[in-house]
């Protein structure tokens, strides 16, 4: 029997192969539709964001400044649990981990598939919160009071459930990563080997298990104060709102490492295979991954400098953090020592990995500001703040996001991609994000405040900046939308390995577009010499 | 690549399971979708008829899953021994995830005892009878450690192939898990405070009540071990569902012990 024939045997027909699916591939699939479906839907929104900043005084929410933070919250709970997490974890970690690491399919085909649904359940309630009552206007953060006594309506509840089932929906995705990675891999593709993007997707999964579950908890309290009269976060009856701050940051700091850690990943592969050497310093990048992800849950009160807490909570707080810089560092210095004297190829995808290296970096240094405590009180809750945990998040994780987009969308579809529209949605996106972001510092150091629909004329002219980059960025999601037109109407087809000797990882030897089944039988790794993705006979 | 040969054309030669598709996946996000409606309609006074069937259907959809499941091991064989050891790994990892559940309730409660608020000034927070740790908890202290005892009783049981020994271990198990729910309910009768009289009654329902409704979970998942030993479906190398239920059962036992401790003797 052919590879192909036997493919055709087990490939379900119709709908059953996209509601019944127990295939890692087409599940990977379904979380990339959600992602770029919702993160369309998320851009919208920061537009219209933009929209309403672009001069002072109101544009056109007059009197609907709670609308304004309802599409404040819309728009972050969506972009971290829609968008970046649905892209980075659930689709390119399904598509690509069992390919990495030899195996047929995920290690619980079903649980994967649940946790893809639990997130498109999650999505409805959150779509549905925004048009209930009085919708959520409290942000992704959701703290209390303004989330309890602030906000009677059920748009509240509807938020808190659909964070919920994104919760399960990640939980359960994160025990079938750890379990398919721990017990999958193929013969003698040891631990210590395996490349780094599964590494990531490990350590981001473990963060997920231990993260979530805090942040369930913190729901759960929040849904009974707001329903059943008890007094978590409620001072009169013995409460206290500054815990739910601390429930909410010991899963929220893990989880800002959740999304970027997959980003590390990705860009480890896409510099690697277009300077055509291998990385620099596996292990010591494994082992930087290690200690982010150790450090992430002992930093969390860093967000919380300004409740009231002691000078020693300060001090270690703001040291505790700091560390964090190193481990980072390491994986900055491993990049760029890795494009030192390599054979580089500017293609699409490398593009949008030196754009990632860059920016975060820029956001990493600010970060560095924002870790003091003495800074912080004073820049708490500024633009300063907006615009560091953009360069992070939506220069960071999104370029990495893209990065992986054009690197393997040959292997996902089969076809190429555009290069010179590659490129013009990454100088578009580039210029767009960085007119947006780079004056908000500038605008919070002056003492602009978030979520807040109007400011004072002083920041007029930086606020017309940062709204004209919001419309050149409007131009790149445009560019992308044909960008997959073009895509999925191309007629020519890609090589199992369009990228040439740097491409080393186990995913470049199968066919392109990948067969419905790959590795039913296990690739055959070699004990010595090391996998070519190594450099140092590991 | 040097490294690695390709021999598709052969039959599958690993020992993983592939799943074969399933409506469950669908259907259980479905019905956690209405669980979720439910709960937001019966908490805005709407009726509880929605939650209800969310219940339901979540209660179908398992029942159906698991079905599938044990066919899977015990018709088709499709657990081989690393599919086991997968399974192992899965049910750990979700049991750790647990932990960091409870792990919050556990921090409120510290959080509210050991940093007292000034609107209560003591703890427990004056006018407020806590229960006495040495009766009634204590007498499910006793209960649920021998339930742990019996349940490792009849894990010994099914590495000797003693069928009789596994049952009736178990259904003392189920038994015990039965008597401890009765008295914690009945516990919760004759309690001197409601879930909303202030921060005491939040933490100790919220906490106790959580930790009830797995030992609640634990004595299903053991009944239907039961069932499933009384059909013979353990062998002494293959018991993977019959471990889980252990573990299950040891977490929620490990559980009540810190809220015992904690929580009823220390707190209280």
């Amino acid at each position: 029997m052919s590879a192909h024939a036997a493919e055709q045997d087990h490939r379900p027909a119709g709908w059953r192969r996209w509601l019944l699916s127990t295939n890692h591939k087409d599940i990977g699939t379904l979380y990339l539709v959600l992602s770029v479906t919702a993160g369309v839907v998320g851009a919208a929104i920061s537009f219209l964001i933009r929209a309403e900043l672009q001069q002072p005084g109101m544009q056109f929410l007059e009197n609907q400044e709670q609308f304004y933070n309802v599409l404040v919250t819309a728009h972050g709970v969506i972009m971290v649990f829609f968008v970046v997490m649905p892209a980075l974890i659930g689709g390119f970690g399904n598509w690509f981990v069992p390919l990495m690491i030899g195996a047929p399919d995920m290690a619980f085909p079903r649980l994967n598939n649940i946790s893809f649904w639990l997130l498109a359940a999650a999505l409805v309630l959150l779509v549905a919160s925004a048009n209930i009552d009085q919708g959520p206007g409290t942000g992704w953060t959701v703290y209390p009071p303004l989330s309890t006594s602030g906000h009677p309506g059920a748009g509240v509840d509807f938020a808190i459930l659909a964070l919920h089932l994104a919760g399960a929906s990640s939980v359960l995705g994160a025990i079938n990563f750890i379990t398919t990675i721990l017990n999958m891999r193929a013969p003698n593709l040891t631990m210590m080997r395996l490349p780094l993007f599964v590494w990531s997707m490990l350590l981001t999964s473990l963060l997920l298990v231990l993260a979530i579950p805090i942040l369930a908890g913190a729901l759960t309290m929040l849904l009974t104060d707001r329903n059943f009269g008890t007094t978590f976060f409620n001072p009169a009856g013995g409460g206290d709102p500054v815990f739910y701050q601390h429930l909410f940051w010991f899963f929220g700091h893990p989880e800002v490492y959740i999304m970027i850690l997959p980003a590390f990943g990705i860009v480890s592969h896409v510099v690697a295979t277009f300077s055509r050497k291998p990385i620099f310093g596996h292990k010591g990048m494994i082992y930087a991954m290690m200690a982010i992800a150790v450090i992430g849950f002992m930093v969390w009160a860093h967000h919380m400098f300004t409740v009231g807490m002691n000078v020693t909570g300060r001090v270690y707080f703001t040291a505790a953090t700091l560390v964090i810089a190193v481990p980072t560092g390491v994986k900055i210095f491993s990049w760029i020592a890795t494009l030192w004297g390599g054979s580089i190829q500017l293609r699409v995808p490398l593009l949008w990995a030196l754009g990632f290296i860059f920016l975060f970096t820029v956001g990493g240094v600010t970060g560095v500001v924002l870790a003091n405590g003495g800074l912080s009180v004073a820049l708490h809750d500024s633009y300063y703040v907006v615009a560091h945990f953009h360069y992070v998040l939506s220069l960071g994780a999104v370029f990495a996001m893209f990065a992986g987009f054009y690197y393997w969308i040959g292997k996902m579809t089969g076809r190429p991609y555009p290069e010179g529209l590659g490129r013009l949605h990454f100088w578009l996106t580039f210029i767009g994000v960085n007119l947006t972001f780079f004056p908000m510092h500038f605008m919070g150091l002056a003492g602009m405040q978030r979520r807040v629909p109007d400011y004072p004329d002083a920041f007029a002219g930086w606020n017309q900046v940062a709204s004209t980059g919001a419309w050149i960025s409007v131009a790149s999601v445009l560019v992308f939308l044909v960008v997959l037109w073009r895509i999925f109407s191309a007629r020519e087809r890609v090589a199992a390995n369009p990228w040439g000797e740097g491409a080393t990882t186990l995913e470049w030897t199968v066919p392109s577009p990948a067969p419905f089944h790959t590795f039913t039988h296990q690739p055959v790794i070699e004990a010595s010499p090391a996998p070519h993705w190594l450099n140092d006979g590991a | 690549m040097s490294t690695v040969t390709h021999t598709e054309c052969l039959p599958a030669s690993h020992p993983f399971h592939m799943v074969r598709p399933s409506p469950w996946p669908m259907v259980g996000a479905v019905s956690a979708l209405v669980l979720a409606l439910g709960l937001i309609t019966m908490m805005h006074n709407h009726g509880p008829w929605l939650l209800i069937t969310g219940v339901l259907l979540i209660l179908v959809t398992m029942a159906g899953w698991w079905r599938d499941v044990i066919r899977e091991a015990v018709v088709e064989a499709a657990h081989t021994l690393p599919v086991r050891h997968g399974l192992r790994v899965g049910v750990g990892l979700f049991i750790l995830s647990e932990v960091m559940f409870f792990a919050a309730f556990f921090w409120a409660f510290f959080h509210s005892a050991l940093l007292v608020s000034p609107s209560v000034s003591v703890w427990p927070p004056a006018g407020i009878q806590p229960l006495e740790p040495w009766g009634v908890p204590f007498l499910n202290t006793l209960i649920l450690l021998s339930s742990g005892l019996t349940v490792n009783w009849a894990h010994h049981g099914v590495r000797a192939d003693k069928r009789r020994v596994v049952v009736m271990a178990l259904l003392a198990t189920v038994a015990l898990g039965g008597l401890f729910l009765f008295l914690q309910a009945y516990e919760y009768g004759h309690a001197a405070f409601a879930f909303h009289e202030g921060i005491y009654p939040s933490v100790f329902y919220m906490a106790t009540g959580f930790h009830g409704f797995h030992v609640m979970v634990g004595v299903c998942f053991l009944s239907v071990t039961l069932g499933r030993a009384m059909r013979g479906q353990f062998t002494p190398d293959h018991h993977v569902g019959f471990e889980a239920a252990a573990w299950y059962w040891h977490f929620v036992d490990v559980v009540w012990l810190f809220l015992f401790v904690w929580i009823y003797w220390w707190g209280g």
